[in-house]
């Protein structure tokens, strides 16, 4: 369109011609669901998804448009809290701090063990 | 029509005049045409289930460069129709078995698409990115990487270096909070001084930079609906507003088609004609 600023890119266009995340109507049937439209977006910002995390680019847990299960982001700020607050406390929450890998979070949090690798050893 | 085929739609309107499209590829590179039905007219190309199909087009979706492609060329279908008058644009991957079943919808749902072509007469949508201006990347899981401090922490010390550090970290994060609540606060401004010339204004997730192409933070990402006549008005605004918001760096795009204000919904008509 004439007179526009900034070249549209294809992010802009896709917020707009992708909604709210419905992609199909009419009545051919095309059963997209919610996981789809996230690999999409994810596809768009970066590589990978590890590589995303890696670079502290976990933005779309938090984005009721793509997932419903953005508690995780809520659940590790409430453990940083906690962390914060029992270090405060004079260090006794040290077994608590473990980098928790951010890929095990579909199911339920389970605290303490997890995957249980020895990570963050440096 | 032969059972292979279906039909893309890219949007409604009032009317559609077949000339109007036809220096226009659609998706596909296909031609685009108008079908008429209950006083509106939907714009749309034949393209084959082989490629359109459910299979097909999910595995189409996932390829960013059919994407890419596939979305510009159902935007400027839909920017072209925009210039001649109200329109109501379709989501991407809009797909009909055939024209009766548009003509069908268009029927359906009549009432609703003349009343959305109605509010967005004569308006625009301007898009609003609003970014920090300073440095403010995102702070990369600090606490669990620096955790170690913390295990030599005497018990009971009130100055133990695990609550050192953590006073440190939050003496930077304290930084980088006012950095971006200074920027939040002129973003909110820049909102509410746009909203005020707008008709409508919705607010969007901001982007991922590597979506937005832009490493700052993006504290605002908007658009508006604007009346056409006071379009020069509210881009003349947007850039005062830039001028007097040095937290921010301000990005204006448009004017677009009025996507983000006139959607209609069509789950219902297509949930009536599928098959269970």
């Amino acid at each position: 369109m004439g007179g526009g600023r900034e070249p549209a890119n294809l992010g802009d266009i896709l917020e707009r011609v992708l909604d709210r995340g419905l992609v199909i109507a009419g009545d051919i049937r095309v059963n997209l669901l919610d996981i789809e439209l996230l690999t999409i977006k994810l596809r768009l910002i970066i590589a990978s998804v590890e590589t995303a995390r890696e670079l502290g680019i976990n933005w779309w847990e938090s984005d009721p448009w793509l997932t419903s299960n953005h508690r995780e982001l809520e659940e590790e700020n409430r453990r940083l809290r906690d962390r914060v607050a029992e270090l405060e406390d004079g260090g006794a929450g040290r077994r608590e701090i473990r980098a928790r890998p951010a890929e095990t979070d579909d199911e339920p949090p389970a605290r303490g063990r997890g995957r249980g690798r020895p990570d963050r050893s440096r | 029509m032969a059972q292979d085929c279906a039909v893309w739609v890219y949007a409604v309107a009032g009317r559609i005049e077949d000339d109007w499209l036809d220096a226009v590829p659609g998706v596909d590179g296909a031609p685009v045409r108008a079908v008429a039905a209950a006083g509106l007219a939907a714009a749309m190309t034949s393209v084959s289930l082989d490629e359109f199909g459910e299979g097909p087009l999910r595995r189409h979706l996932e390829d960013l460069s059919w994407l890419d492609t596939t979305a510009r060329a159902h935007h400027r279908v839909i920017e072209i129709i925009a210039r001649h008058g109200s329109v109501v644009p379709m989501r991407l991957a809009t797909i009909f078995h055939d024209d009766s079943s548009v003509a069908d919808m268009l029927t359906q749902r009549r009432d609703r698409f003349t009343a959305v072509l109605h509010q967005v007469a004569g308006r625009v949508e301007w898009g609003v990115k609003v970014y920090a201006a300073g440095q403010d990347s995102v702070p990369a899981r600090p606490v669990a990487a620096r955790a170690g401090d913390a295990q030599h922490a005497a018990p009971g010390a009130t100055a133990s270096p695990g609550a050192a550090y953590l006073r440190r970290r939050r003496a930077a994060l304290s930084a980088t909070q006012d950095n971006r609540r200074a920027a939040q606060a002129s973003a909110d401004a820049v909102h509410a001084a746009l909203g005020s010339l707008a008709t409508a204004a919705q607010l969007r997730p901001p982007q991922a930079p590597q979506l937005s192409g832009e490493a700052a933070r993006m504290m605002l990402n908007a658009a508006y609906l604007v009346a056409q006549d006071r379009s020069p008005e509210f881009a003349a605004a947007a850039d005062r507003l830039a001028g007097q918001h040095p937290a921010v760096r301000l990005e204006l795009t448009g004017p677009w088609p009025p996507y983000s204000f006139a959607a209609v919904d069509l789950g219902e008509a297509a949930r009536d004609r599928t098959p269970t």
